[in-house]
């Protein structure tokens, strides 16, 4: 199998609403990817880009709209679209055109501009649910959330105390991160006593609707050697998506996550992930997110995450560092750039690059994750050095 | 040298104008159980990955990669939806394949056009918020704008487009999938009533039902599963810029059509198109772009196009027949799932299983898709019988 | 600070900026209508709810009995043709109490939260559950596992939609 690195990256910073249309986000990006790897546009052979719902943007075809942005410009452009999980995805649909030896490098960019939704974003989630026999109910995207967070909490014990524990460590390891739309650190009380939205979940629960972009770029092996002599490989790949029927599952675990790492760490010939891997960058768009994904990534046993949380396991400088990025919590969550962040962050924290926000140690592997769709779909991407 | 990878199945379901007796799922899980036969009869828990093609505003539901798996047999597979055409979501099973992760995947795609209200309302979405929509505009404006500059610039007539709508109508009568087909003269094509000169109705190919499904495996798969693989030899695709006023070539071109074939006959190891593929089916939702697309995949030389529809060298009699399946013109317009309907004629005719329309002697065809307007992306795939 | 992390654009603007014009934004609605074909399988489903029952359809393989009915078996890959009647009974698997509406404005001052809740249908297959929210219940009362019964609309007043149950409510 064709090994590939990723060799550059770069992001705008996350912000509630920004100036730039879409098209120049993802310039952005893709211009400080570029630089950070010494490339030009015309090194690039070809482009694999995401973003989420084209309802955002009132833009059909999106990906089209987009193509310049990204670089994709009498080029070979692919948009990849699996919602939540596009972030990483993208990454997984850019690591298909390089391992499969048709190309050399490869510019993955994810992209998402929420702001432009009026009122609001969340109302366009509204036609995410099936459109005969659930739309009539008028839906909200908190319900599934909700209806998850609660199953979850009750299935273990859990209390809104232990899941707010994720939202405050995300927040503060977000502080450090310079794309991040926050200031200020919660603490627990602040999460409990924030409006509540949709019990469980109250406002401090969940991650903002943001405006960024992010973008890699992936290289085949010997390609990549030559740029960097730090290059980040792609050591595993997985992704699963779980039937559209979405009441028929128990939402307890995300069993689909489970199908989607194990294919990520065989390919990767890790045993043992809990063990193995250094770095977690689990996806958070709500901080009970973060925990249920640690448990579908088998790097927490079922039941005892907020045990190994509440016990420093998961800090930066415990056993297995959680979102040291900060996640979607900590820096903000424009949908599908948020992944690509997350892939971002493993690029640098392996390479040793992640300044105040480093994990100790010398971490040599780290997987990243995404989720979407109607809690259907992940995407797991392991990297290492 | 890449793994080489081949079509083992092929299902396809509807073809018609509207479909009200079945949902979207139920003509997938009809295509889909027709190609898993097709292929010997796997059983898609045996498929290790699945794609999808399709855009939210053509089905009404957002992230509608959500509703893929069931009616595919793809319940906690890998499965993603490639926000594109069809021929880009073949192009993506083919990499899955050529990474070795996966051997065997099926491609799919769907239209159910015939759910949308207003089909060019969706269209003008797809144009540029700030620099176009204002305008509001018909979108077919921009197909009129293409058709005017490339007669301009490529000395095509309009009665040579007219004659493309003439052969394609035609050729459909023999093709049982199509729905268009008739016998018309350039007479009613010209005379038609204009919709945005110079298109007029019959230059715009009609909407149409119908769902889609392929599989491709590796070639050690493909040998196990079936006696008449269609390799695939060479695939390309390009997106020229989306801003309708800085193509680089203008908007009489189709300079994606020419990357997406040039990539497409590099990898197939095509030094001279015109003369190793026997026959082509090539985008042709409007008239003209047939002419324009056979130009830019230098299957002709620039401007000849026309001259040669003329003298019949693309009658399925002719040196290089086009579209003898009736094309889009012909059959219908299948939007995202175009790609795989081009695919699929291409395929049965190196199968020989194009029944009344089958060519004699064929070892490679080209099936090329154009993502629709206001795009400017296309991708190219090179298929033979032979390895 | 990584001195080879560099973040680039993502210009931050208030709510300020674009109210007092001093951002040019361009606006448009989208106008888009779908009449999506509901297929055998959901045009029974709702045909049925219209004369208030649910029915749902079997799979001869695994015998799973399946809401909302399928004319295949997903798993089995295999075509469904049994009719099964299940009871408009069930238990709650989840549920929610929400106070934002769809387009995230607030619910007002004496309006009730909504209450969306995931049912397990009495009579379909283990865990065979659907979307629908509660009612006739306060917020405080509601358990995981608490067995609720559908309240339906007039029979007049259906139409063969989902919202022909009004709600679940306590048995």
């Amino acid at each position: 199998m064709r090994k590939v690195a990723i060799v550059g990256a770069g992001l705008t910073k996350f912000v509630r609403r920004a100036l730039e249309t879409p098209k120049e986000l993802s310039f952005e990006a893709t211009k400080t990817a570029l630089d950070s790897c010494g490339l030009s546009l015309d090194d690039i052979d070809c482009v694999a880009h995401g973003s989420a719902p084209d309802a955002f943007d009132g833009i059909h075809q999106k990906g089209e709209y987009l193509a310049d942005g990204c670089g994709g410009w009498n080029k070979p452009t692919m948009r990849v679209y699996v919602g939540g999980a596009t972030g990483v995805h993208a990454v997984v649909h850019g690591w298909h055109h390089v391992a499969s030896g048709m190309f050399d490098l490869c510019l993955v960019v994810c992209e998402e501009k929420m702001s432009n939704a009026m009122p609001h974003a969340q109302g366009f989630f509204l036609t995410i649910f099936d459109a005969i026999t659930e739309r009539a109910l008028h839906p909200n995207l908190l319900w599934i959330f909700a209806l998850e967070m609660n199953r979850y909490m009750q299935r273990y014990g859990y209390t809104k105390e232990d899941m707010a524990l994720a939202a405050v460590n995300n927040k503060r390891n977000g502080l450090l991160h310079p794309s991040s739309q926050f200031k200020d650190e919660i603490t627990v009380e602040d999460v409990l006593n924030s409006e509540t939205m949709a019990y469980p979940v109250s406002r401090l629960d969940v991650s903002p609707v943001s405006d960024g972009a992010a973008a890699v770029v992936l290289a085949a092996e010997p390609v990549a050697r030559r740029l960097t002599d730090k290059p980040v490989w792609i050591e595993g790949v997985g992704w699963t998506l779980d039937t559209a029927y979405w009441a028929t599952r128990d939402l307890y675990y995300p069993r689909y996550l489970d199908k989607a790492a194990r294919m990520a760490y065989e390919m990767a010939g890790i045993r043992e992930p809990d063990k193995q891997i250094n770095i977690a960058e689990p996806y958070d768009p709500f901080d009970y997110k973060a925990l249920h994904h640690m448990e579908g990534l088998q790097l927490s046993p079922r039941g005892k995450t907020v045990e190994l949380l509440r016990d420093g396991h998961f800090a930066r400088d415990g056993n297995l560092p959680m979102c040291p990025s900060g996640g979607l919590l900590g820096v903000g969550n424009p949908i599908a750039a948020a992944g690509t962040m997350k892939i971002c962050e493993l690029f640098w924290q392996l390479r040793g690059e992640a300044g105040e926000r480093q994990v100790p140690g010398d971490p040599r592997l780290g997987v990243a994750q995404a989720w979407g769709d109607l809690m259907q779909v992940s995407s797991v991407v392991v990297t290492g050095i | 040298m890449n793994k080489r990878v081949a079509i083992v199945g092929i299902g396809c379901s509807g073809f018609r104008t509207t479909s009200t007796d079945l949902s979207y799922r139920e003509m997938i899980f009809e295509a889909a159980t027709k190609c898993y036969e097709d292929a010997g009869g796997i059983h898609p828990q045996s498929i290790d990955s699945f794609v999808a093609s399709s855009e939210d505003f053509m089905e009404g539901i957002s992230i509608a990669d959500e509703y893929v798996p069931d009616q595919l047999g793809a319940v906690l597979k890998p499965v993603q939806s490639i926000a594109g055409d069809s021929l880009q979501g073949i192009a993506s099973a083919l990499m899955q394949i050529q990474t070795g992760q996966q051997s065997i995947v099926a491609a799919s795609a769907f239209s159910k056009v015939s759910n949308l209200s207003h089909y060019e309302k969706v269209a003008a979405y797809a144009t540029d918020p700030a620099y176009v929509r204002p305008l509001k505009e018909h979108p077919y404006f921009i197909a009129g704008l293409e058709m005017n500059r490339y007669l301009h610039e490529s000395c095509s007539t309009r009665e040579q487009c007219a004659r493309v709508v003439i052969k394609n109508k035609y050729n459909a009568l023999s093709n049982p999938r199509a729905v268009y087909g008739s016998k018309i003269t350039t007479e009613d094509v010209t005379c038609a009533e204009p919709v945005c000169f110079p298109l007029g109705q019959f230059d715009i190919s009609g909407h149409l039902d119908g769902a889609i499904v392929i599989l491709l495996a590796s070639e050690e798969k493909a040998m196990e599963m079936t006696d008449r693989p269609i390799w695939i030899k060479g695939i390309g695709w390009a997106t020229d810029t989306p801003n309708l006023d800085s193509r680089k070539d203008g908007l009489g071109s189709a300079l994606y059509a020419k990357l997406a074939g040039e990539s497409a006959y590099k990898m197939a190891g095509i030094k001279s198109p015109v003369n190793e593929i026997n026959f082509a089916e090539v985008d042709d939702t409007f008239s003209y772009k047939e002419l324009q697309h056979l130009e830019a995949l230098n299957l002709c030389g620039f401007g000849e196009a026309g001259k040669l529809l003329e003298m019949g060298c693309f009658e399925p009699g002719g040196e290089l027949p086009v579209n003898v399946s009736g094309g889009s013109l012909g059959i219908g317009y299948l939007h995202e799932a175009n790609g795989l309907q081009k695919v699929m004629e291409t395929a049965l005719q190196l199968r020989g299983e194009a029944g009344k329309s089958q060519l004699s002697g064929v070892e490679t065809g080209l099936a090329f898709a154009w993502r629709g307007i206001p795009t400017a992306t296309g991708t190219a795939v090179v298929l033979s019988n032979r390895l | 600070m990584s001195e080879k992390l560099k973040v680039s654009g993502g210009t931050a603007l208030s709510e300020e900026d674009i109210r007092s014009g001093k951002i040019f934004v361009t606006e448009d609605s989208l106008d888009t209508a779908y009449a999506w074909d509901t297929g055998v399988a959901v045009k029974r489903y709702l045909s049925e709810l219209k004369q208030g029952r649910i029915i749902a359809t079997e799979c001869r393989k695994c015998n799973r009995i399946m809401l909302p009915p399928r004319l295949f078996c997903e798993l089995c890959f295999i075509p469904c043709n049994e009719w099964r009647y299940v009871k408009d009974t069930g238990t709650i698997n989840t549920f929610s109490i929400c106070h934002v509406h769809w387009d995230a404005s607030r619910i007002k001052e004496g309006e009730k939260p909504h209450l969306p809740a995931v049912i397990e249908i009495d009579g379909a297959s283990e865990g065979m559950g659907i979307m629908h929210i509660l009612g006739e219940v306060e917020p405080d009362q509601i358990e995981i596992g608490m067995k609720v019964q559908a309240v339906w609309k007039p029979e007049s007043e259906r139409t063969g939609s989902i919202t022909d149950i009004k709600y679940f409510k306590p048995l």
